[in-house]
């Protein structure tokens, strides 16, 4: 596939990038742009390395054992393997697939970035716990509980409380890993509108197996799919709009019409 | 005409026979089972109940305030009390744990959370880690009597740390390791791979990841480790009768002898004629360990409250 170039500007770069889990290759060349301050949706059938991919940007791969990279990710044209990994999971947050909140207060949850950092000062620990519960959309619901354990919330709020977690660390990129599908359909709702209102100060970029969510909830959607070696590439990458309504591709068209996948 | 329609409702006939038939077997089975299960359960718990009743029935009329505030007096008839064996339990106790807790944690924080970065590149080093872990495996079966001649040999001899709590600490030490190691690589294992995964990707660092994250969300058991280590130093005679003397004086320093209440319960038994005063410390023996049990189940409940809210 060629290199796809977007308007705006570029966040996130990967400039043939490949990864292996230890002889089998997970991706074979990626290239593509991620633009900023925009919402960018990774879809594809279940193991085409969405996640894998995902989970490069923050360099979260290497906890697994046996994993191999080549190639270039590049965050604000700087290359992202070469910085040290702790000061690189600041700069891009995550969100996983299950909410993962910690066995600790809601408080105690959301100042663990802050304080992992070495935030010692507690007006200030308390007003980025407010701040990022607010722009979680999640204060006025825990204002008063927040001394209680972050695991006694609901599902929807748990992720939200993770949301609230990733935007405390203040990062300029927020990787999210299937947020909402462990969650009702109106907590998904509510993580949606989160997303969007997200997007005018960070850019996100979000793996879904939800055609729909894509489609209404992302700016720019990238297609996965998998070679015949069972590794992944990247089929197709542009506007949401120009991929749901005219693909390029054949195959993208029989994906999200759900002729497969 | 008739004929193969009487035939198929001989058959059908039958056939629900056999199903009933079948069905009560099966009923009839599972009372058997159950019956069988329920006798085993119910002689378990009365031969239990037994043995305790049989101690503190026995044991009991000895305690009083006096026995239990008065020291050892010795002699065939095993004058006094039991006052500074409690004492040299609680020193044994805290000694012991003090030594073991740091080491057997730290152990299985490397095992469970740092190994494996080795393991993956370095072949020897993988194979010491396996060699450990198995070692500590074998160790949590041996019997306390081997360790108590190892501390004999090692510690009461060959170091001349002599009859003292430091030996017996020390012997201590390494027979609850194994089960300190266990019990906390459990527990760490326990800890789902979602938090570490949380908080690395937040930017915590590894140790901020295991100080911050997991340690505390292991933390209910290992304090169950802890607490049945506990139960383990109070209980063990053996290991503590070839370290620890025998002295039923209040130990002064580390380098004195001493005896803990078990180590008591035996002598009394085996050198005296004093058996009710040998019941009434097995009863106070039962009776800590009773609390300490119950200390299992508080301090897990809290726990829980405290970390899942529920």
């Amino acid at each position: 596939m060629r290199s796809t170039k977007l308007n705006g500007n570029s966040k996130i770069i990967a400039k043939s990038f490949n990864l292996f889990y230890g002889e089998f290759q997970a991706l074979k060349n990626i290239n593509v742009e991620i633009p900023q301050n925009a919402i960018t949706s990774i879809i594809g059938p279940s193991g085409c390395g969405k996640s894998t991919f995902l989970r490069s940007i923050n360099r979260m791969n290497e906890l697994i054992p046996g994993v191999r990279v080549d190639g270039d990710i590049l965050l604000d044209n700087e290359d992202i393997f070469a910085q040290d990994v702790v000061e690189l999971r600041k700069r891009v947050g995550m969100v996983f697939q299950r909410p993962n909140p910690f066995p600790k207060s809601i408080f105690d949850n959301v100042a663990y970035g802050p304080r992992a950092h070495g935030l010692k000062n507690k007006v200030l620990l308390e007003e980025i716990v407010e701040r990022s519960l607010t722009a979680a959309a999640l204060w006025d619901e825990v204002k008063d509980i927040l001394s209680r354990s972050g695991l006694a919330l609901s599902g929807g709020q748990q992720q939200r409380l993770c949301i609230a977690r990733a935007l405390a660390v203040e990062p300029q990129v927020i990787l999210m890993d299937e947020p909402a599908s462990a969650l009702d359909p109106i907590a998904t709702l509510k993580i949606e509108e989160l997303i969007q209102n997200l997007k005018k100060e960070y850019t996100i970029v979000i793996v879904t197996h939800n055609m729909q969510q894509a489609a209404r909830a992302s700016d720019y959607t990238m297609v996965f799919n998998m070679n015949p070696d069972r590794s992944g590439y990247i089929i197709e990458y542009g506007k949401t709009t120009q991929v749901f309504t005219n693909p390029r591709e054949k195959i993208t068209e029989d994906y999200i019409s759900g002729r497969f996948g | 005409m008739n004929q193969p329609l009487t035939k198929q409702r001989e058959l059908i006939r039958l056939k629900k026979t056999s199903r009933e038939f079948k069905n009560k077997r099966r009923r009839f089975s599972q009372t058997i089972a159950f019956a069988i299960i329920w006798t085993l359960g119910i002689t378990a718990i009365a031969l239990l109940i037994w043995i305790i009743g049989y101690v503190f029935i026995k044991g009991f009329p000895t305690i009083n305030l006096e026995f239990l505030t008065t020291r050892p007096a010795g002699g065939f008839d095993g004058e006094g009390g039991i006052s500074t064996t409690i004492v040299t339990t609680i020193y044994l106790v805290v000694f012991t744990i003090i030594l073991a807790a740091p080491l057997g944690i730290g152990a299985a924080i490397y095992f469970i959370e740092y190994a494996n970065e080795i393991k993956n590149r370095n072949r020897f080093a993988a194979w010491l880690i396996k060699t450990a872990r198995t070692g500590v495996e074998i160790l949590a079966g041996v019997p306390s009597i081997i360790f108590g001649l190892f501390g004999f040999a090692v510690f009461v001899s060959y170091m001349k740390l002599g009859f003292s709590l430091l030996s017996a600490g020390l012997s201590g030490a390494c027979l609850v390791l194994p089960v300190i190691i266990r019990t906390t690589e459990e527990a760490l294992l326990a800890v789902p791979e979602s938090y570490r995964e949380g908080s690395l990707g937040l930017g915590a660092t590894k140790w901020q990841t295991v100080t911050g994250v997991v340690l505390p969300a292991a933390l209910p058991g290992i304090v169950t480790g802890i607490v049945l280590s506990v139960g383990r130093i109070i209980s063990e005679t053996a290991i503590f009768w070839v370290t620890l003397g025998g002295s039923y004086r209040l130990p002064q320093n580390l380098m004195s002898s001493g005896r803990s209440l078990a180590l008591h319960v035996y002598m009394l038994a085996t050198e005296t004629r004093a058996f009710d005063k040998a019941m009434g410390t097995s009863a106070i023996l039962i009776v800590i360990i009773m609390i300490l049990n119950l200390a299992i189940n508080v301090s897990s409940k809290y726990f829980q409250k405290r970390l899942i809210g529920k």
